[in-house]
C-alpha cells in the first residue's frame, strides 16, 4: 500500500528535512503555446547554426539554445554530497544524494526551470494540450543520442513511463503518474510524437513531467522484461552499461571517496553562440560526510560550490578574510518550513496509554492555537538563523511568491492571548503550573532531530517560551531513523518538531501532507475518513484545485487551504530558513535558486571564466 | 609537576572550587537558564575602571553591550552610558547548596543591561552562571560516582579476597567481565530503552549510578589483593585462634588497612569520574538540556562555527584542568604519605 512504502521512502533521505514528490500547477494553455513557438524558434537556430557542432552532433539535430552568458569550455567542477548516493537509478532513487547525481546524468521531457519556476521544453520541443486538460500530445526532439551514441526516439519515452508505472519497480514517481485513480497512458505516435492521456483534468500536467528521467531502452529493456529494473544501476555499474540524455555521464566511482562525471558529447542544448553544451569537461562528486566538513573543505578551496549551507556556517565564511576567494549568496526564505505539531493520530491502550491521555489538550484547536500564541518565531529567525529566517503564519513560506496567501497575519507573540485561550479552554494555573480542568499539570516531550543543531535549538526556545506560562516541555533530540520511526509508525511520541519541504512550488506538491489519507499528513496517519470538519473541508479544496484548471480559481482554494491552517494549526508554522549558497570566484552562469537541486540545476551551463583558477580535468 | 605544586596548594584549590560550587546560585549574577534573546553570542563584559571621557570610577562598570546591523553576531559596546555593578543585588531566586532559599547575588548591573564576564552561549545565557551551576553536577557527580564505586569496589574485594574460593572465584570472573564489557556502547543501548525524557535529577543520579557501577572492578580487584595479604598476617591468624568473628576481623584488622589504599584512589577516581560525565553528557546520554553540566556546555563545541569563532565557549574545558591537576597532585601527595607510613 502506498501509504507505507511513501514513508518507507522517507525514512531512506539522508536529509532532516523530507522532501515530496513534486506535481505542479501554472497556467497549462499558456505555458503549451510559449512552448511551442520556442520550440520553432529553436529549429531555426538549430538549422542556421549546425557548422559550429557538426563534429558533435549531426546536423538534423533539434538542439536547444540556451539564452545565457556564453562561456568556455573546459575545466572541472568539485561538489560534496553528504552522503554516498544509494544509486544511480532513476526509477528507485529517492535520497537527494542519489537524486543531485542522476539529475546531471538524465534529462526529462518537460522541465522546470528553477529560476523562473516555469515550464520549459526538454526532450520534448513543444507539446499541446486537449481544451478538457486530459490529453497531451509531445513533440520530441529529433536526432538525439544517448550519452552512448545510442539513437534517442518515442520507444524510449513509452519504456521509461513504462518502468515507473511498473508496480513491480516500487518507484517512487508511480504515485505522481496515478491521476484519478488510473495509471497515465502513454501512447506513441510515431517516432517523433507520444501522447499521453489522463484519466480526468489535471492542474498543470505538465510539471509532472520533471525530473521523470527518460531511459535508454536499448539498456535496460531487458532487465525490466526479466523484473530486475529495482537491482540495476547501482554504484558499481560499469559507467559502459549506463547511458542517459543528461549533460554528464558517468566516469568513475571510488566507493566512499568520489563519483566522477565527464562531458557527454551527445548533449542536446548549445549556447547562444551554437557552440556545444555542457561546457565543463568533469563533475567530481566528493562524498564528505557532515555540513562543517564541507564548510572547512569548501573554504580550504577544495570544492567549488556549497549549499544548504545553515546561517551560523554562511556567517563564519563570510567574515573570514580569505572571503575574495568565493562568494556567498542569500537568496532569501526557501520552500523549507519548520513546524511542531503534536500527535493527534487514533491510538489505541497500552504502550502509548500516556500519550492518548494527553491528546484531550493536544487535539483542542483552542490549546494548539494558545501554544502558537506563546512562541518567540522572531527570537527563533535571530538565535537559530542569525536574522536569515522567516516567521511562518502557514505552511507556505514568502519564498513561494505566487502561492502565498498575503491575507493571513503575520505570527505575532502574544503571551496574553495565549493565557485568554487557555483559561477559556478549562486550563488554570496553580503555583505557576498550567493544570488542565482535572488538575493535571501540562507537560510533554518535544522529539526532534538529534543531528540538526538548528531544530534542537528551536526546541530549546520552544521549551523556554513554553515555562513561561507554566507548561513542561521537555525536549528529547533523538536519532532521525528513530524519531522518523515515531512519527510514521509507532506513532509513540507527544509532540515533534520537524521541517518539510516542497521540491516545486505548486501546491500539488503538498498534497501528500494536507490530504487526510496522505502520505505525510504527519499528525494524524492512516485515516480512513476526515477525523475533523476541518480536515475535510482541506481534503475537498486540494482535489478541487487538483482539477481546477483555471489559476485564479486553483489560487483561490488554496488560499482557504492556508486560512484553515493558519486556524487550525494541526502543524504550527516556526520559521522558513534562507537558502544560502557559495561559489568559488570565477565561476560564470552561476545562479542558484530556491529549489532543490540550489546550485548544480544549470550544470550544463557552468564554466569558469579566464580569471578563475581552473581546475583541469584529471587524467 | 603536581608532586612539586604540592598538596596544600592542590586542596585549597579543590576547596575554593567545591564552595563555589555549593555557592552557585550566590555566586553567580543570572539564573543558568535565563535566555537574553538579543544577545545570543554576545563576548565577554570588560570591567573599567575609567570611562570613554578618561574619568575614573571606584567602582567598576561596565558597557552594555549590543548588538550592531541587523545580523547577529557583531557586537559593539554602547558607550554612552556606563553600567556600575553593585553588590549583593537582588535577581533571580536559588537554593544555596541545593537547601537555602535565597535570591540575593554577589554581583550584577541594574536592568535590563547585562553583564556577563564570561560571554553568553548560543541563546545569551551567562556563561559564568552556567560554569558555575554547571559544576555542581560536573563536580559532584564525580564525587558521588567515586563514593559508590569504591563502596561496592571495597565490599566486593574484601569479601573476594577474605573468603577466596568460590566467591573470590565468581567476583573476580565477573569483574573481568565488566573490565571487558564495551561500556560506552552499553551506555548507548540502555539510555535506548529508558523513557523519552528523564528529569534533570533522575538523569543526575543515573549518570551516577552508571559512571560508578560500570567501574567498581578496578578498586575491587585492588583491595582483594591487600585483603589477600592482609587476613595471612599473623595477628590477624592469632585473633582468628582466639575465635574472633569474621565480622570482627574484618572491621578491626583487615578494613583499617585498606584506607589508605581507598584514599588514593578516591583521589585518582574523582577526576576520571568528573571527566566521564563530561563525556557522556557531551555525547548527550548525561544530564540535557537546559540544565548545564560541563559536559553538555562543551557539546556546544561539536559546531564548527563556535568553534572557530566563540573562544568562551570553550571555558569549562578550561575549568577542568586546574581541578583534574590538583586532584592528581593530591593523589600523588597521598601515595607518597602512603608509601612512607608502609615501608
Amino acid at each position: 500500500m502506498s501509504v507505507s512504502r511513501r514513508s518507507e521512502s522517507v525514512r531512506e533521505t539522508t536529509e532532516e528535512t523530507l522532501r515530496f514528490a513534486r506535481r505542479t500547477p501554472g497556467r497549462v494553455w499558456w505555458a503549451g503555446m510559449e512552448a511551442r513557438v520556442r520550440g520553432l524558434l529553436v529549429v531555426a537556430v538549430a538549422l542556421s547554426s549546425s557548422t559550429a557542432f557538426a563534429q558533435v552532433a549531426p546536423s538534423s539535430v533539434d538542439v536547444l539554445r540556451s539564452e545565457h552568458e556564453v562561456g568556455r569550455a573546459g575545466g572541472r567542477l568539485v561538489f560534496a554530497l553528504r552522503s554516498e548516493p544509494k544509486t544511480l537509478n532513476p526509477v528507485t532513487a529517492v535520497d537527494i544524494p542519489s537524486k543531485d547525481v542522476i539529475g546531471r546524468l538524465t534529462a526529462d521531457l518537460i522541465h522546470i526551470d528553477r529560476q523562473t519556476q516555469r515550464t520549459a521544453p526538454a526532450l520534448a520541443k513543444s507539446w499541446r494540450v486537449s481544451p478538457d486538460g486530459r490529453h497531451y500530445t509531445l513533440e520530441l526532439r529529433r536526432g538525439l543520442r544517448f550519452s552512448d551514441g545510442h539513437p534517442f526516439d518515442a520507444d524510449d519515452v513509452v519504456f521509461s513511463f513504462q518502468c515507473y508505472l511498473d508496480e513491480r519497480n516500487g518507484s517512487p514517481q508511480r504515485d505522481l503518474l496515478i491521476v484519478g485513480g488510473k495509471p497515465v497512458v502513454v501512447r506513441k505516435l510515431d517516432a517523433y510524437r507520444v501522447a499521453f492521456d489522463l484519466e480526468e483534468p489535471y492542474a498543470a500536467a505538465e510539471r509532472l513531467f520533471d525530473t521523470n528521467a527518460i531511459l535508454p531502452r536499448h539498456l535496460l529493456e531487458k532487465a525490466q522484461q526479466e523484473g530486475r529494473l529495482p537491482q540495476v544501476w547501482g554504484l558499481g555499474t560499469p559507467p559502459a552499461e549506463m547511458a542517459g540524455l543528461g549533460p554528464f555521464r558517468l566516469k568513475s566511482y571510488a566507493p566512499g571517496d568520489r563519483l566522477v562525471l565527464e562531458r557527454n558529447p551527445h548533449y542536446w542544448k548549445v549556447d547562444r553562440a551554437g557552440r556545444p553544451l555542457p561546457y565543463l569537461d568533469e563533475i567530481v562528486f566528493l562524498l564528505v560526510p557532515s555540513e562543517d566538513a564541507q564548510v572547512i573543505r569548501f573554504k580550504a578551496g577544495e570544492t567549488d560550490l556549497i549549499s544548504r549551507l545553515s546561517a551560523a556556517n554562511f556567517a563564519v565564511l563570510a567574515r573570514d578574510p580569505a572571503a575574495g576567494q568565493y562568494r556567498l549568496e542569500d537568496l532569501g526564505p526557501g520552500l523549507e518550513y519548520s513546524f511542531l505539531f503534536f500527535n493527534l493520530n487514533a491510538l489505541g491502550g497500552g504502550s502509548r496509554e500516556a500519550v492518548s491521555r494527553k491528546q484531550s489538550w493536544f487535539s483542542q484547536t483552542a490549546f494548539r492555537q494558545a501554544v502558537s500564541a506563546a512562541l518567540d518565531r522572531q527570537g527563533m529567525a535571530r538565535l537559530v538563523y542569525q536574522g536569515r529566517g522567516t516567521p511562518l503564519a502557514t505552511h507556505v513560506t514568502p519564498g513561494n511568491k505566487l502561492w502565498m496567501n498575503g491575507a493571513v497575519p503575520p505570527p505575532t507573540r502574544s503571551l496574553s492571548r495565549a493565557r485568554d485561550l487557555l483559561a477559556r479552554a478549562g486550563f488554570s494555573w496553580k503555583d505557576g503550573t498550567l493544570r488542565d480542568g482535572a488538575g493535571v499539570a501540562v507537560e510533554f516531550t518535544i522529539i526532534t532531530n538529534a543531528s540538526n543543531a538548528s531544530r534542537v535549538q528551536m526546541a530549546s526556545i520552544i521549551q523556554d517560551d513554553l515555562r513561561e506560562f507554566g507548561m513542561q516541555a521537555q525536549v528529547v533530540p533523538l536519532e532521525n531513523r528513530a524519531l522518523l520511526d515515531r512519527v510514521f509508525h509507532s506513532h509513540d511520541y507527544e509532540a515533534a518538531l520537524m521541517a518539510l519541504t516542497s521540491e516545486d512550488v505548486d501546491p500539488n506538491s503538498e498534497m501528500n501532507v494536507w490530504v487526510s489519507s496522505g502520505p505525510t499528513h504527519l499528525w494524524h496517519l492512516g485515516q480512513s475518513r476526515p477525523a475533523t470538519a476541518w480536515e475535510e473541508e482541506i481534503d475537498e479544496l486540494m482535489h478541487r484545485q487538483l482539477v481546477t484548471l483555471d489559476a485564479r480559481e486553483r489560487k483561490r482554494l488554496y488560499d482557504r487551504v492556508q486560512a484553515l491552517v493558519a486556524e487550525n494549526l494541526p502543524l504550527i508554522p516556526l520559521v522558513s530558513p534562507n537558502v544560502l549558497v557559495g561559489a568559488r570566484e570565477g565561476l560564470g552562469n552561476f545562479r542558484p535558486a530556491i529549489l532543490d537541486p540550489y546550485v548544480l540545476w544549470n550544470a550544463d551551463e557552468l564554466f569558469w571564466l579566464p580569471s578563475a583558477n581552473r581546475r583541469e580535468a584529471g587524467p | 609537576m603536581s608532586a612539586r605544586v604540592g598538596w596544600p596548594a592542590a586542596l585549597v584549590v579543590l576547596a575554593a572550587v567545591h564552595l563555589a560550587a555549593l555557592g552557585a546560585g550566590f555566586l553567580a549574577p543570572y539564573a543558568p537558564t535565563e535566555q537574553n534573546r538579543t544577545l545570543p553570542y554576545a563576548p565577554p563584559a570588560r570591567l573599567r575602571f575609567v570611562d570613554a571621557e578618561g574619568m575614573f570610577h571606584v567602582r567598576p562598570f561596565v558597557y552594555p553591550v549590543t548588538e550592531q546591523g541587523t545580523v547577529t553576531g557583531a557586537y559593539g559596546e554602547d558607550r554612552s552610558r556606563a553600567c556600575p555593578v553593585r553588590f549583593l543585588v537582588p535577581g533571580a531566586p536559588y537554593r544555596f547548596a541545593g537547601l537555602l532559599p535565597g535570591h540575593v547575588h554577589l554581583f550584577g548591573v541594574d536592568e535590563p543591561a547585562r553583564v556577563f564576564l564570561l560571554g553568553a552561549d548560543g541563546f545569551g545565557r551567562d556563561q559564568l552562571s552556567r560554569l558555575l551551576h554547571g559544576a555542581q553536577i560536573s563536580l559532584f557527580a564525580g564525587l558521588m560516582a567515586t563514593a559508590l564505586s569504591l563502596g561496592v569496589g571495597w565490599l566486593l574485594g574484601t569479601l573476594s579476597g577474605f573468603y577466596g574460593r568460590w566467591i573470590d572465584a565468581v567476583l573476580m570472573r565477573s569483574a573481568e567481565l565488566f573490565l571487558a564489557l564495551p561500556w560506552l556502547y552499553l551506555l548507548f543501548a540502555v539510555r535506548a530503552v529508558l523513557p523519552l525524557s528523564i528529569p534533570p535529577a533522575r538523569a543526575f543520579l543515573l549518570l551516577v549510578l552508571v559512571i560508578g557501577l560500570v567501574d567498581w572492578a578496578r578498586p575491587a580487584r585492588l583491595i582483594r589483593g591487600l585483603v589477600l595479604s592482609a587476613r595471612e598476617r599473623s595477628y590477624v591468624l592469632a585473633a582468628r585462634g582466639f575465635g574472633a568473628s569474621d565480622f570482627y576481623l574484618i572491621r578491626r584488622h583487615i578494613a583499617p588497612q585498606t584506607f589508605g589504599l581507598l584514599l588514593t584512589q578516591a583521589a585518582l577516581l574523582v577526576p576520571q569520574y568528573i571527566l566521564a560525565e563530561v563525556t557522556l553528557s557531551f555525547l548527550g546520554l548525561g544530564v540535557s538540556e537546559p540544565v548545564p553540566s560541563w559536559g553538555n556546555m562543551l557539546a556546544d563545541l561539536q559546531h564548527y562555527h563556535v568553534l572557530v569563532s566563540y573562544w568562551w565557549m570553550w571555558v569549562p574545558g578550561l575549568a577542568l584542568v586546574p581541578v583534574i591537576l590538583a586532584y592528581y597532585a593530591l593523589s600523588e601527595a597521598l601515595d607518597v604519605r602512603a608509601g612512607a607510613a608502609s615501608s
